[in-house]
């Protein structure tokens, strides 16, 4: 059949919109962010044109930083943004399954997003309960400002962001299944496309879950039901009128049945592409590609095994905390799979120290450095004493944050002279790296110390407690506090040299050549057939064999659209 | 920089807090134990990476998956389920079963934004509370029924008193939102959920004052959401106890 | 041979005459796509993309099941909630043990409704089945009649019909629960009457309205295998929404 699609529908098209969207995203996000730090360091400085942060503006800032980061950036860009980017022409399709659904899921995305962004704007300020959103706190308004209209339109976008996920993962995963090209066995696909199809089979998964938990808070702010409240709740002076005895721990099964896996649709596509990445510039297959497959998908079903780790000390029964302490610390296995076949990979392979390749080798070094602590908060005992501290503030912004940012940094730099035919700037994207890496662990590692020192998540301020033994405790992380927040914006300006980089390199003329990675993946193949037609017609590509055929002295390598003759690595 | 100056004011932030009950030092033990491995595997791995990154001569690519591989991941299976079963062996002993019936029995309440405490009284038996009689204005936060006979006694702080070396069992109440009640010198954590009870039990060892923090956002004052936890000598507990007992059964009386 | 048949695509580029707009009403000029056990028949030996008339009618069947294994989801997120409700409680001041959950009396109506939705999938399947009728397609794919896309229509019509009596009886019965004052708010059990029939019946009404889009497309569309998409995913949707109202109503009878 050849047809021809409107430009507003073709994969490319909404790929972009979804990275834009994005990029908005975590600019708004970043600046929030960088408040937070200034408020807690210095509580006493004023935003120009505000004022002084009040304490529940600093909440406002953790929520919406939180949301934005997490739904908007973490879950939007790899899974949504370069899914659509790139997935169709690594499977060897011309298009996605159905470019309509998948133009709509983008607009409702967006619209998400608009909607989200206008709690600054509502009466009372944006909600002040965390992206966890506990009941009672976010059941009701007299809980706190934000938590009247700002609650309500928080849960009106993230009730659209979830049914915008689940159209677009069920898009990913009719494309993965159905539209694979010519010779694309399921053992062919490379892992970045594993990596998609595991995300999206949560996202398809878990996001009607939340879906169904956002309705009921719903009703129960509006409509007087009492699913996660429980009789006699004496908010603010006032007596709740509503009719039932739920329990806010149904909220925490729910929420958290879907706030696990969703951490791992934020990670997985990065893994996938860290394994990519790395084969192609040590010029080696993946080693070990099946286990590979194997513990992304492990990854994926033991993800929805786990949500209880985040509940030890939050009145769950200790013997379901014992059960998952053990799910959860399985999950360590199939990383450390992972992660070891990485280490294989690049063993003495020398391999191009080009920028997407330190990207991935700064991901690998993230993922393990976020990781070993992961163990450790999975121990209930352990948990005890680190729940709700630094100590797991640093370690989910190790390993999903900034390992996640390393991988959509990795991904831009990767593809962007297939997507835009050329090359970003080395040196530029080398400075990049180094601030970027410098800043992340800067302003990441003491967070473990001051969270092991006691500092909880949260507080708007440390000083506040006056000079009691709690005032003293908090004191006693203050000098680090100060390091972490010059950090943090020494983090954010090493993203400098990367704005300047796409300015200068898009306004160059200097073209990159096809495949200048040497890559043997099939997007790379489709520079030949013109992938940004919207000309609906068979790409004419076959896959003749699995990803990263390189000759075992590394020299030549075998792409997976070529019948035969090897191609030759170009000189360094 | 901030670490001399830390140095300099005695500030220790890269030290625990004290360690002040029973089931701590066990808790201290298996934390850093927990933590020098992460730091060995964490260099153990990063040495590894750029070891091989940097030797010059490329190598034949290794070949045996079940060296590089399944040894290695045996060997961390091994680790992991030791330290699992370690980490369960303390959680049980700790969480598996309640206090013992000789333990102090405290109540604690959580609400936007403070902690209450309540101590039984001579009947070792709590009065009813109503959501409906808590006045704080008017010296009842939480709400204890004049009618019932056993609140009469009760005697309602806001700093937790205890003695130290007698084990004590807190009942986990929250009057609105969830709080978390943590003590971090007792390495001690569980959430206040409203609508339920949380029983935890401890033993404090150690006199001294330290601090009670709100670790489960509640609202605007979650970071001033403040107490203290006094644990006196027994007899200096004594003394106190009889004291503020005196002065809440006089109040008690009509 | 199956006894669905569907007919082949016409490839376009060899679209010989300007006034066919793909309406069936001519043979297909692309040898590629024909039948005749000629070399190269097995379609699913083709590149992606040529595998046949069916490849898109797989495609949104795919689709669609992930899509109802979402609605699964939500659903079962709402009666596990149901479950964990019915069976918790708290003490009250008096240290006696409350469990809130008054079970709602169903109204009898229910079991009229779910008759009907029955019906209503009958009826549905034999639309769907209809659009695949082997020589019906024949004569419509040579342009002889219409007669596929007329007894669809038929029978969808039926099925839109009965569709819109299940909610009319449905909201009957939520009447019916306010004249004996159960309302949506009344009780931890009626929370869970209300949540769970209205949602079906948000699901339901999009049903609904995919089968006005279906009737809209069986006259508009140009190509049959268009139109048999259509027709399909709606009746799909509509069969699950049947199978999960009587899931929903054994849990609501005999569940509480």
């Amino acid at each position: 059949m050849t047809a021809q699609h409107s430009r507003w529908t073709h994969h490319r098209t909404v790929g972009f919109g979804y990275v834009a969207i994005s990029l908005a995203a975590a600019c708004v996000g970043t600046v929030l962010s960088l408040l937070m730090r200034l408020h807690l360091t210095w509580p006493a400085w004023s935003l120009p044109l505000h004022g002084l942060i009040l304490p529940e503006e600093y909440l406002a800032l953790v929520t919406m930083h939180g949301t934005l980061m997490l739904f908007f950036v973490l879950t939007v860009a790899p899974q949504s943004g370069f899914g659509n980017l790139i997935l169709p022409a690594q499977i060897g399709a011309r298009r996605m399954a159905f470019p309509r659904l998948n133009a709509a899921s983008m607009g409702l995305t967006g619209l998400a997003l608009l909607v989200l962004l206008a709690a600054f704007f509502v009466p009372g300020g944006s909600p002040i309960s965390g992206w966890t959103a506990y009941p009672p706190l976010s059941a009701t308004a007299l809980a706190g400002p934000g938590q009247g209209e700002g609650m309500d339109v928080w849960l009106a976008a993230i009730a659209l962001f979830s049914l915008a996920s689940t159209l677009g993962a069920i898009n990913t995963l009719t494309t993965i299944v159905k539209l694979r090209g010519e010779g694309m066995s399921w053992q062919r696909l490379p892992l970045t496309v594993w990596g998609w199809f595991t995300a999206a089979l949560l996202s398809v998964l878990v996001f009607s879950v939340l879906l169904a938990a956002l309705a009921m808070l719903f009703c129960d702010r509006h409509l007087q039901s009492g699913f996660f409240l429980p009789t006699g709740d004496l908010v603010n002076g006032v007596l709740l009128q509503h009719h039932g005895d739920g329990s806010p721990l149904l909220w925490l099964h729910l929420f958290w049945f879907f706030g696990h896996p969703e951490v791992y649709i934020a990670i997985l596509p990065g893994m996938g592409l860290t394994s990519m990445v790395l084969a192609n510039f040590a010029h080696r297959r993946v080693f070990a590609y099946r286990l590979m497959i194997a513990t992304t998908l492990l990854i994926g079903f033991l993800g929805i095994l786990v949500w209880g780790h985040h509940m030890f000390v939050a009145g769950l029964n200790p013997f379901a905390g014992s059960a998952f302490a053990l799910s959860s610390m399985a999950i360590a296995l199939p990383s450390s799979a992972k992660v070891l076949s990485w280490l294989a990979t690049i063993w003495r392979s020398r391999p191009r120290l080009t920028t997407p390749m330190l990207f991935a080798l700064g991901f690998v070094s993230l993922f393990i450095t976020g990781g070993l602590t992961g163990p450790i908060l999975a121990q209930p005992i352990l948990d005890e004493y680190l729940h709700n501290t630094f100590f797991v503030v640093a370690h989910f912004h190790l390993i999903m944050a900034m390992a996640g940012i390393f991988g959509l940094f990795c991904a831009t730099y990767y593809w962007f002279p297939l997507l835009f035919g050329r090359l970003l700037s080395e040196p530029l994207g080398k400075l990049h790296f180094a601030g970027t890496l410098i800043g992340a662990y800067g302003t990441f590692l003491p967070m473990h110390l001051t969270g092991l020192a006691g500092e909880p998540r949260q507080y708007a301020q440390l000083t506040g407690g006056g000079s009691g033994p709690a005032g003293q405790l908090l004191q006693t992380t203050l000098p680090l506090q100060h390091g972490i927040t010059y950090a943090a914006f020494f983090l954010a300006c090493a993203q400098l040299p990367f704005l300047l980089n796409l300015v200068l390199t898009l306004r160059s003329h200097l073209l990159a050549t096809p495949n200048p990675w040497s890559a043997t993946t099939m997007e790379w193949a489709s520079q030949d057939f013109d992938e940004a037609s919207t000309e609906d017609k068979p790409t004419g590509l076959v896959t003749y064999r699995g990803p990263c055929h390189y000759s075992e002295d590394g020299v030549s390598f075998l792409p997976q659209w070529e019948s035969g003759a090897t191609s030759t690595l170009p000189p360094e | 920089m901030h670490s001399a100056q830390a140095i300099a004011t005695g500030q220790r932030f890269w030290r625990l807090p004290v360690d002040a009950s029973a089931h701590g030092p066990a808790l201290d033990t298996h934390l850093l134990l927990n933590l020098w491995i992460a730091l060995a595997l964490l260099a153990l791995a990063h040495l590894i990476l750029l070891a091989g990154l940097a030797f010059r001569r490329r190598a034949s690519r290794p070949v045996h998956t079940l060296l590089l591989e399944y040894l290695p991941l045996a060997a961390l299976t091994l680790l992991f389920a030791f330290l699992a079963a370690r980490a369960q062996q303390l959680w049980a002993a700790q969480r598996y079963t309640g206090a013992s019936l000789t333990a102090m029995q405290v109540e604690v309440t959580g609400m936007q934004f403070a902690w209450y405490f309540r101590y039984p009284g001579a009947d070792a038996a709590f009065g009813e509370t109503k959501p409906t009689l808590v006045a704080p204005g008017e010296g009842n936060p939480l709400g204890l029924d004049p009618a019932d006979r056993h609140g009469a006694d009760d005697l309602v702080t806001s700093q937790l008193v205890l003695p130290a070396g007698r084990e004590v069992d807190l009942a986990l109440h929250a009057q609105d939102v969830i709080h978390g009640f943590s003590v971090p010198e007792m390495r001690l954590k569980q959430n206040a959920v409203p609508g339920q009870t949380a029983h935890i039990h401890f033993t404090p060892t150690q006199p001294g004052s330290y601090a009670i923090l709100c670790t489960q956002l509640c609202g605007l004052g979650h970071y001033r959401m403040q107490a203290t936890m006094l644990v006196l000598p027994p007899a200096a507990f004594d003394t106190w106890l009889q004291a503020h007992e005196a002065a809440a059964g006089k109040r008690g009386q009509p | 041979m199956s006894p669905i048949l569907t007919p082949p695509e016409i490839d376009r580029r060899h679209r010989a005459h300007e006034s066919d707009n793909g309406s069936g009403r001519r043979p297909p000029t692309d040898k590629l796509t024909g039948g005749n056990g000629e070399g190269g028949d097995n379609w699913n030996d083709r590149p992606q993309g040529r595998r046949g008339p069916r490849e898109r009618l797989s495609q949104v069947r795919m689709g669609l099941f992930f899509g109802l294994f979402a609605v699964l989801m939500f659903f079962i997120a709402i009666v596990s909630a149901f479950f964990v409700t019915r069976a918790s409680g708290h003490f009250d001041a008096y240290s006696h043990y409350v469990n809130e959950w008054l079970p709602t009396t169903i109204p009898s109506i229910l079991w009229l409704n779910t008759a009907v939705l029955l019906l209503s999938s009958a009826s549905a399947e034999m639309a769907r089945r209809s659009m695949f009728r082997e020589v019906d397609v024949m004569d419509e794919w040579i342009g002889l009649s219409r007669r596929t896309s007329q007894r669809a229509a038929a029978w969808l019509s039926v099925t839109l019909g009965l569709g819109g009596l299940f909610l009319v009886g449905q909201w009957i019965a939520w009447d019916q629960l306010a004249a004996q004052h159960v309302f949506f708010r009344s009780n931890p059990s009626s929370h869970f009457f209300f949540l769970i029939t209205i949602a079906h019946a948000i699901h339901l009404f999009i049903g609904v309205s995919a089968l006005i889009a279906a009737l809209i497309g069986l006259r508009r569309s140009h190509k049959l295998a268009s139109r048999q998409i259509l027709v399909d995913a709606t009746v799909w949707y509509w069969h699950a929404m049947g199978l999960l109202w009587i899931f929903l109503f054994v849990l609501l009878e005999y569940g509480q």
